[in-house]
């Protein structure tokens, strides 16, 4: 099997005598792109929201590569290369296209936070700023307020973003939400591209392109994992198919 | 852009001029002015450039004024390379504790608790007997710039003075416009905008607004120390909430987003009150009308008034965005 990006053991969290998440495990592997799906509420944005780190676990570990990172706060991890595209899309709206995704090249440049030379000075951030754009199909919209983008091509810029940190493992939180069929299309093929020598975790409500696109899949039912595998495995399941799938899974 | 030159050009001719024709009390006049503008240009850098508003930065203003004070030995003029180094220190260090503990908060909170920490600092002067309590504390002489006995230049000259205060002003202007450039000045200005982006793109937002806040608070302390200087007297009023608040009046009329901008705030301002207070009594009311109409018609600044008379600037990192739209189709 592929060396492991990312895994999670265990994770538990819980709000007050709410349990979000209950004893869910879960492997995410270079080269693959694992989904996960669940009904609204089955504790998938959680479950992101922890693994990213903008949320601690109540119980559980969380390693990255080899290292142990349940303990680390959100940037930490980004710096060792955990990259994470959000639901709703949070760009900076003032800067360019350019300005955003410069940003992001920056926070993984050897030094981040220089006081002295201009930003435009570092070769190395521009050209990794430049194929983060091309990757993502922006070229042509470099110099565009990000406010300005369409919201299709907002989300290409937010993974641009995510591609200019360099990272080992990406996580996308509903990078379809909101989208139109065409829209959709382009930022399917683009996150198909995305586990070249990377790992993938997606959560997404849209089961045709779960199915294109994930190489694995786990199932969440009310903070719990019912099911994973691949999608063959998972349509198959009975446990996924009374609890979530419903007709969807002849269809798919 | 020849354009973006002349002016800084002309201002430039016009403050080293200027003292050499106008009388000496005007000469101290826009001394005070541009310590004034020294410190709002240092306070932007929390409030404009990092999204934190402080109201206690003339706690770092009066700090090292009370470090010139209680540094200079009786009638005898303090080293100016011994004391403001020690004073900037202070100011810096006040900020470091102060910041450090604010940044845990956000948005209003973070103002109160800025204001808290200043008001403790204006009571630590006011209410204990450290150089004079709630009377203040003379420095008899301006420091003197001196090496090896030999003295460099006479800070008591009002000229003289002039000059040294537009030097650092001068420096002060390009290490901002450097810092707001530099990857450094980026990250801050994104953890500005989106907080949370920032922080999962990889920034360590607390010690990046840390080292914005400290920053911003030693520079406040130079204009501190020679505040002091100038007027020869330190009051706790230096490290009061009045000020802090007359200063960010002073950015908000001169700007958010530019460096200069808060020194023309400056200038605005304290020229509107001494021309008003010759004129009448009631001087603070119009100052007040007149503030709020900047604030209201200008709320950019009235650095806004230059692209009004001539039409907007070519600059490219100002340009609104529809042009940038425009031309990038036609590349």
């Amino acid at each position: 099997m592929s060396d492991v990006a990312l895994r999670a053991n265990g994770l538990q969290k819980h709000f007050g005598g709410l349990k979000a998440v209950s004893d869910v495990s879960i492997d995410v592997h270079v080269g693959e792109i694992h989904a996960v799906i669940g009904p609204n509420g089955a504790g998938k944005s959680t479950l992101i929201n922890l693994l990213s780190g903008e949320l601690f676990v109540t119980a559980g570990a969380i390693k990255l590569g080899d290292t142990d990172i349940t303990r680390l706060a959100p940037d930490r991890r980004a710096r060792r290369g955990l990259g994470r595209a959000y639901q709703k899309t949070t760009i900076f709206p003032k800067f360019t296209v350019h300005e955003n995704v410069r940003l992001a090249a920056q926070a993984r440049s050897p030094k981040p936070l220089r006081m002295f030379g201009h930003v435009r000075n570092n070769a190395d951030v521009h050209d990794r700023t430049a194929q983060a754009i091309g990757k993502a199909g922006l070229t042509p919209r470099t110099h565009i307020a990000a406010e300005q983008l369409s919201h299709g091509e907002q989300r290409q810029l937010e993974i641009a973003m995510v591609l200019a940190t360099d990272p080992r493992i990406i996580l996308l939180d509903e990078p379809l939400a909101g989208m139109g069929q065409s829209e959709a299309r382009g930022i399917i093929d683009l996150i198909a591209s995305l586990k070249n020598g990377r790992a993938v975790l997606i959560v997404e409500h849209d089961m045709d392109a779960v199915f294109e696109l994930a190489d694995r899949l786990t199932v969440m039912h009310d903070g719990h994992v019912i099911a994973t595998g691949s999608p063959q495995e998972v349509r198959m399941h009975p446990a996924v198919r009374t609890a979530y799938l419903g007709d969807h899974g002849d269809a798919a | 852009m020849p354009r973006n030159w002349l002016i800084p050009v002309v201002l430039l001719i016009v403050a080293v001029a200027l003292p050499f024709v106008v009388p000496t009390y005007y000469v101290q006049f826009i001394s005070k002015a541009l310590i004034m503008g020294i410190l709002a240009m240092a306070l932007n850098l929390a409030v404009g450039h990092g999204g934190m508003v402080s109201l206690c930065h003339a706690a770092f203003f009066g700090l090292a004024g009370y470090v010139l004070a209680l540094l200079s030995p009786g009638y005898d003029p303090a080293s100016l390379l011994l004391t403001l180094p020690v004073a900037v220190l202070a100011s810096a260090a006040a900020a470091l504790v102060i910041g450090a503990l604010a940044l845990r908060t956000r948005g209003v909170y973070f103002i109160m608790v800025t204001l808290a920490f200043g008001e403790m600092l204006f009571f630590l002067f006011h209410d204990t007997g450290i150089a004079g309590g709630s009377d203040g504390a003379y420095v008899n002489a301006k420091p003197e710039l001196s090496i090896a006995g030999y003295q460099l230049l006479d800070l008591a000259s009002p000229l003289v003075f002039y000059f040294v205060i537009l030097a650092f002003l001068l420096g002060l202007i390009a290490l901002l416009t450097m810092v707001v450039q530099s990857p450094f000045g980026h990250a801050l200005a994104a953890a500005r905008d989106n907080e949370r982006r920032a922080r999962s793109l990889g920034y360590p937002i607390f010690r990046i607004r840390l080292t914005a806040f400290v920053l911003s608070g030693a520079i406040a302390g130079i204009a501190g120390y020679f505040a002091a200087a100038q007027f020869g007297f330190v009051a706790p009023q230096m490290l009061g909430w009045h000020l802090s608040a007359t200063v960010l009046v002073m950015v908000l009329i001169g700007g958010l987003r530019s460096v200069t901008g808060p020194l023309i705030g400056a200038l605005v301002l304290i020229g509107l009150e001494e021309v008003l207070k010759a004129s009448t009594d009631y001087w603070k009311l119009i100052e007040g009308l007149i503030v709020i109409f900047i604030v209201l018609a200008m709320p950019n600044g009235v650095r806004q008034l230059w692209p009004m008379i001539v039409g907007p600037a070519k600059d490219s990192d100002t340009k609104p965005a529809t042009t940038a739209a425009t031309e990038a189709t036609h590349v």
